[in-house]
This record gives structure tokens, C-alpha cells and sequence, in this order.
């Protein structure tokens, strides 16, 4: 395989295994400050284990998001080093202040929230608690408006010519503020919510049907259905804004999320198909004539941008996008209809004695992460063949000196350690639910035995 | 030589401070790492890695951040650099990525042989990322070969050589030391008896080191030398860096450990100015040809950028200040094992 292919997997597969984590750190820490927020309020005992035990899942995918993380920040220098030269004096920016102000908050702040219990008041403990939840958003907001200048450059001019060509800063607010990142910040908020909400109703449901902890569960699915209801209509409302722009801004993906490849045409919206790239039509497919048309112009008339207004070169391959977006679109509807029938049982009375419910909800914790990978798999594949849209070619930004050789030996050790990673995380997470909230009380006792075994 | 402080010279002293910082934080807990292994029993290992336990993680931030930093201050230098040195810089990813999953599960499992394994994972890989960072800083030392259009023209291999070597030992002195210090302020009892009667072993080892070390780039490389020969005051960073050195055992003696700490902060301080000094303006020298260095102009982003970035940082320096200390406040003391630990 050649060395741009390579490297292109090697940056997904590495994105794609960080990206499981930093979302239900996200979704979860605003949980954290409500369920903490509740038991300050209301001094219940069930609020305070109940938080106890989330910091503890908190802390553990909090390390993992960490450690592969690392790897993200170099891995732009070192295979896509014409790339970091390129982007650096904007890219650089929004960078340094990811780590200035929400790494440092997050990361120092967490010490408080996981090991402070006994050294702070609970007033402390909770500003810790804000803090990390506050440093976790922040990182996103960087990292997000990163990316969406690498969509929908703004606030530069380019210097220099040829291999020598860079992107200058002309305007920090232009850069920060630029056509997609407000949609696409607020569009992956809300997938992290879903994530964490999905998280918190999976295990708690667990614990109900198991007869354990209920009344602590029956708690805390009450406050994550509310916040998952929440954040999936907040995920479809900023999607439709984000599809909008994306009209605007970058035509040639919009045209591959719906297959659309006739310019002079009304479009569909698909609710599903197959996309033959060759002919040039999706196939096996079940459409709405002329709603794509309505939903990005408000009229069912009006032509629709298609690929064959791009040349070859410039289209992004059609097929993968159109279906990891449409299945993404899908999964949003069904979290939407999962917390309209919750909310639905929860009014009636029976959300707790309806164990059909409850099974759903403990395998509904996949989907929000389904979600998310193919979403920005949609939004960066969508991208291709441009690693900055319009300015600069993925095959171009790679870096000089390295081969195909090297990049297989990261490869290979990356998806081994991310193997072994991946593992250990499942284990440690089955241990920690099976454990149980209320093992935190119990831990001083069980810290004694292990103390007299290993002595 | 007139001297004036530009935006490029503030940017190359704020990403020494940032590098500062994480060698003074991240060396203490690296260098626990080194010496955890000599520490016996599970209950004392337990100790050990816990009076680290809080602070690790926020310490690794430090580099992240003087990452990104050299990301968006010089990004030539971090694309070549990082790029140049492909396969060492993987392993030092794979390494770190080891190193916090050993510290995050060693205790997760009552196995011994469970901890056994992490155990050893956590120390060997402790030493190791000490070590090749000294190899990245040597080589900066030597220079490496870089061509007239700001790429790495040599191979893995090419960064490997006695100078280079000698540079990670060193690293790993440093840090030993540096932990061992913290970990005996951390420790009380028996346990803090024994670490302590290690101090002056890793005082020894590290002063052999950094004896040859200076010899060898007084001999072999006289470049690092000339801006004390053109500013003669500039040896008051090297005397400092010896009175630091010579202050620890003296503070150990007199049962002063955060003393003894502080002064072992110093003199990674002042070994980091000695350094930053020595290679002033450049920040990696071509050995073919010094003509094709980076320099802190030729590798800079804008000027716009720089002052964006600066006042990013005056913003958000007194913050990250504010809470670190007053994370390590509230953490003070010596360690104790609660249901929280590791």
C-alpha cells in the first residue's frame, strides 16, 4: 500500500479509538455537575454514591481519552508534516489554546474531583466537578473549530507559492468564527450529551432489571432520559442547520450525502439506497422527491447542486458518505423516539416496570457512539479530496521523509496497543458496573483484606 | 551584538518555560518511576505511586501544551522534528501510552502477578521516555542532518550515537534524583528512611553524569559556548546550576526535603537555561550545513500569530499558575492510601 493510504488509516483508525472516549467524558461530566448539584441541594446520601460511582467511570475513560490523545496532537507532525507547515500559523493557534485554557483545567481539576474527596469541602468539590466539565467542553470547542477551518477556511491569505505556500492568520476572530464551526461545534456538544446520557441510562437500566441499587438507578435514569431527550433534539436542529451550511459552504459533500450528482435537478431526500457510483444514481433506494430541494431552500423546486458540477478529481468518494451519513441521520431518529416513548412510560408510571424499555436501553448505549464515528466519518471523508477544502490536496500534505515502511510498523503497533487498550478498558468498566455504587463504601473493608493478603 | 526582545525571542523563552515546567513536574514523577522498582512490598509500592497519583496526569499536560506550542510558535521546527525523528517519536507515543495505562490498572486487580506486570511496565517505561528524551535534546546538541529545504535527510539510526546516548543517561540521573527527593518528602516512617538513604546515590550518579556530559560538549561541541564567551555574565546561570547541585545534600542533612526539592528544581531550571543559551538563536542546527538551520525566524509563524498566541498566554498563564499551586496545596503532605488511590 502506498504511504498516503497508509497514513490516512493510520490518522483514522487513532482518531476513531479516541473519539469512543472524549464524548462520554463530555456527556458525562455535565452529568456529574447535576447529579453532584442535586446531592448539594438536596443533601439525599443517594446523590452523593450515585456521583461517587460515575467519577470513578469518569476517571477511567478520562485516562484512556488521555493517553490516546497524546498521539493525536504529534501524529500531525509526524505524518503530515507539509500539512503542519501549511495550517501551522492558524491550526498552531486554536492548538495552544486548547491546551492553555481546557487541558490544564480539565486535567488539574480532575485530581480534586476523583482523589479530594476528603481533602475539600463539597462546595470545593463541586467547583472541581464544574471545572472538569467546563475544561472537557472547552477542549472540543478548540479542537472542533480546528477542523472547521480545515472545511471552511476563513480569516487567512496564503503566502509564498508552490511547495513553499502557507496559510496566514489575517483575522484570529474570522478563523474562530468561521462558516461551519458554531453549527459543528453545537452538532458534536450534542452527540457528546448523547453519549454520556446513553452511557448513564445503559447501566442504570442494567441495575434495575437485576433488581440492584434501584432506587439510586431509578434516580439517575431520571436524570439522564431528561438531558438525552434534550440533547437529541438539540442534535437534530443543529444537523439541519449544519446540512444547510454545508449547502453553502462545501456543495460537493452535501451532493454526496443524498448521491446527488445532476445540477439541473429537483433533490431527493433518501431515506436510504445504494449509491452506483458509475451510473451515477442511487439505486434499491426509497426517496421524498424534491425534500433535500425544501429542507436547504424551502422550496420543492429548486436544482440542488450535483458532483457533476466537479470534476473528477475534486469529488469525494460518494458511496461511503451517503451511507455512514444516512445511517448516522437514522440512529439520530431513533434516539429521538427512544426518549419520546421513555418520557412517554415515565408519565404513564410504568417506565420502571417496563423491563422491554429497560433492555432497549441497555444496548442503546452503542448507538450515540455509532453515531458520532459515522458522522465524522461523513463530515471528513465528505471533505476528500481536500485536507484543507479548496487549498490544499490530502495527497499533498503528507510528510516528505516518511515511507510506506514506517508508517506500517506504527500501524501495527497501534492497533496492537489500541488492541490491548481497548481490552483492558472493557474488563476494568464490566468490573467497576458489576462492583456497584455502593462498593465505594464498602472499598476501606476490602482495602484491609487486600492489605493482609499482599503483605 | 544588540539585544532586543522580539516576539520570536519571548515565544522561544515561553516554550522553554512550558518544557521547563514539564521537566520540573513530569521529571519528579518520572523519576519515582525510575526508582520503583528498589521500592518492596505492595503496600509501599502502593505509597509510592500514589504520592504521584493526583499530579501525573496534570504534569503530561505540560507537554501537550508545550506541543502545541511549538506547534503554532515554530512550526517548522515541529513538522521537521517530528517528521525527522518518525520511528523514535512513535515508540516515545507507545511508551507514554503504556506508562498511564500500567499507573491507571496496576491496582485495579488483586493478582500479584497482575501487579507484578504493571509494575515492571511502569518503571521500565518511566526510565525509557526519561531516556529518549535526553537522546531528542542531544541531538539538538549535535545537530542532525537537515537539507536547504528544512527537511530530515538522515535515518533512525543517524540520531543514535555516543553524545547522544550519554544525554539520555543523564535525562534519567536527573530525574531519578529529582523523584527520589520528592518521594522521600512524600513518604514517612520506615519507607521514607530507606528512599532517603538513596538521595545521595543518585546525587553521586547524576554528578558523574553531568561531569562527562559537560566535558564532552566542551570538547566536542564548543558551538554551545560561544554566547558565555560574548557575555561573560552569562556563567552566573552556571554557577547557580552548581550551588543548586551542591545545596541538595546539604538540605537532606538537615531533614529539609521541600527545601532539598526546590533546590533540585533549580538546577533543572538552570540546566535548561545552559541549554537554551547554548543553542540561542537556533533551534535545530543542520550539521552539514549550519546555514540551513532552524532558527527561531526561519522556522516562526507570523508575527500576528505570535501576539494572538501571547496574549492567549497572559490570559491563561496566571490561571494554569493559580490552580496547579493550589492543586498541589491541597494535596500537600505525606501520602496516605484511602478508597480512592491507585
Amino acid at each position: 500500500m502506498d504511504v498516503e493510504i497508509l497514513a490516512r488509516l493510520q490518522f483514522a483508525f487513532t482518531v476513531a479509538f479516541h473519539y469512543i472516549f472524549p464524548p462520554l467524558s463530555i456527556g458525562l461530566g455535565v452529568l456529574l455537575v447535576i447529579m453532584e448539584g442535586l446531592y448539594l441541594k438536596t443533601k439525599d446520601k443517594v446523590y452523593e454514591t450515585m456521583t461517587k460511582f460515575w467519577v470513578k467511570i469518569f476517571a477511567l475513560i478520562f485516562a484512556i481519552g488521555v493517553a490516546s490523545g497524546i498521539v493525536l496532537e504529534f501524529q500531525f507532525g509526524t505524518n503530515w508534516a507539509t500539512y503542519s507547515r501549511y495550517v501551522g500559523d492558524i491550526f498552531g493557534s486554536a492548538l495552544a489554546a486548547e491546551g492553555i485554557f481546557a487541558f490544564f483545567l480539565e486535567s488539574g481539576f480532575l485530581a480534586i474531583l476523583v482523589f479530594g474527596w476528603n481533602k475539600v469541602s463539597p462546595k470545593v468539590h463541586f467547583l472541581s466537578t464544574v471545572m472538569v466539565a467546563t475544561g472537557a467542553t472547552l477542549s472540543a470547542v478548540w479542537i472542533v473549530v480546528a477542523n472547521s477551518w480545515q472545511q471552511t477556511p476563513a480569516g487567512y491569505h496564503i503566502v509564498g507559492e508552490g511547495l513553499n505556500a502557507r496559510a496566514e492568520i489575517t483575522s484570529f476572530w474570522e478563523m474562530v468564527f468561521n462558516p461551519s464551526s458554531m453549527e459543528r461545534l453545537s452538532h458534536v456538544i450534542s452527540g457528546c450529551w448523547l453519549a454520556g446520557a446513553f452511557l448513564v441510562l445503559s447501566v442504570s437500566a442494567y441495575y434495575i432489571i437485576k433488581n440492584r441499587h434501584v432506587d439510586l438507578s431509578q434516580k439517575a435514569i431520571k436524570i439522564a432520559l431528561v438531558f438525552a431527550m434534550i440533547a437529541a433534539l438539540l442534535q437534530l436542529i443543529t444537523g439541519h442547520r449544519g446540512a444547510v451550511g454545508v449547502s453553502v459552504n462545501q456543495p460537493a459533500k452535501l451532493a454526496a450525502f443524498e448521491g446527488h450528482f445532476d445540477s439541473s435537478a429537483v433533490a431527493p431526500l433518501y431515506l436510504f439506497g445504494w449509491v452506483d457510483e458509475q451510473e451515477q444514481e442511487v439505486k434499491y433506494g426509497l426517496a421524498i422527491p424534491g425534500m433535500l430541494s425544501f429542507l436547504i431552500s424551502g422550496d420543492f423546486n429548486r436544482p440542488v447542486t450535483g458532483l457533476n458540477a466537479f470534476a473528477p478529481e475534486d469529488r469525494p468518494p460518494v458511496n461511503i458518505v451517503f451511507q455512514s451519513y444516512h445511517i448516522m441521520v437514522a440512529i439520530g431518529f431513533a434516539l429521538i423516539a427512544i426518549g419520546i416513548v421513555g418520557m412517554f412510560l415515565w408519565w404513564r408510571g410504568i417506565l420502571f416496570k417496563s423491563r422491554w424499555y429497560l433492555s432497549i436501553l441497555v444496548f442503546s448505549v452503542l448507538l450515540p457512539q455509532m453515531a458520532n464515528q459515522l458522522g465524522w466519518i461523513s463530515a471528513e471523508v465528505g471533505r476528500q479530496p481536500w485536507i484543507v477544502y479548496g487549498l490544499l490536496r490530502t495527497a499533498d500534505g503528507l510528510s516528505k521523509v516518511v515511507d510506506a515502511s514506517q508508517v506500517t510498523f506504527s500501524l501495527i503497533l497501534f492497533i496492537l496497543i489500541y488492541l490491548l487498550l481497548f481490552v483492558l478498558f472493557i474488563f476494568l468498566l464490566n468490573d467497576k458496573i458489576k462492583k456497584g455504587p455502593e462498593a465505594s463504601e464498602a472499598m476501606a473493608s476490602e482495602y484491609e483484606q487486600q492489605k493482609a493478603i499482599f503483605k | 551584538m544588540e539585544f532586543a526582545i522580539d516576539l520570536n525571542i519571548t515565544w522561544f523563552i515561553l516554550i522553554g518555560v512550558l518544557l521547563g515546567g514539564y521537566a520540573i513536574l513530569d521529571g519528579f514523577d518520572l523519576g519515582v518511576g525510575a526508582i520503583y522498582l528498589l521500592v518492596k512490598g505492595d503496600e509501599n509500592r502502593r505509597l509510592v505511586l500514589n504520592s504521584i497519583g493526583p499530579v501525573w496526569d496534570g504534569n503530561e499536560v505540560w507537554l501537550v501544551t508545550g506541543g502545541g506550542a511549538l506547534f503554532a510558535a515554530f512550526p517548522h521546527v515541529y513538522a521537521t522534528v517530528f517528521s525527522g525523528f518518525y520511528t523514535a517519536f512513535m515508540i516515545l507515543l507507545f511508551v507514554l501510552i503504556f506508562r498511564a495505562v500500567a499507573i491507571e490498572f496496576r491496582s485495579k486487580q488483586p493478582m500479584a502477578w497482575w501487579r507484578k506486570m504493571w509494575d515492571w511496565a511502569f518503571s521500565l517505561s518511566s526510565i525509557f521516555i526519561a531516556f529518549l528524551m535526553g537522546v531528542a535534546l542531544g541531538n539538538i546538541v549535535t545537530g542532525i542532518p537537515l537539507g536547504a529545504d528544512k527537511e530530515f535527510a538522515g535515518s533512525f539510526w543517524s540520531l543514535i550515537n555516543p553524545y547522544t546516548i550519554m544525554v539520555g543517561i543523564t535525562t534519567v540521573a536527573l530525574f531519578m534524583m529529582h523523584g527520589t527527593i520528592y518521594a522521600s518528602m512524600k513518604t514517612e516512617g520506615e519507607l521514607q528512611h530507606t528512599i532517603k538513604g538513596w538521595i545521595n546515590n543518585t546525587i553521586i550518579f547524576f554528578v558523574i553524569c553531568y561531569v562527562t556530559i559537560t566535558n564532552a560538549t566542551l570538547i566536542y561541541y564548543p558551538n554551545m559556548t560561544n554566547h558565555f564567551m560574548d557575555y561573560p555574565v552569562l556563567f552566573g546561570v552556571a554557577i547557580l546550576n552548581m550551588l543548586a547541585i551542591a545545596n541538595i545534600p546539604r538540605e537532606i542533612h538537615h531533614n529539609r526535603e521541600f527545601r532539598a526539592f526546590l533546590s533540585s528544581a533549580a538546577a533543572i531550571i538552570s540546566l535548561m537555561m545552559l541549554f537554551a543559551i547554548g543553542i540561542f538563536p537556533n533551534l535545530v542546527l543542520s550539521n552539514p550545513n549550519p546555514e540551513w538551520s532552524l532558527t527561531i525566524y526561519n522556522a516562526a509563524s507570523s508575527q500576528k500569530t505570535l501576539t494572538v498566541m501571547l496574549i492567549m498566554a497572559i490570559l491563561g498563564i496566571p490561571f494554569v499558575l493559580a490552580y496547579t499551586i493550589s492543586i498541589y496545596w491541597v494535596f500537600r503532605g505525606k501520602v496516605k492510601l484511602e478508597a480512592t488511590s491507585y
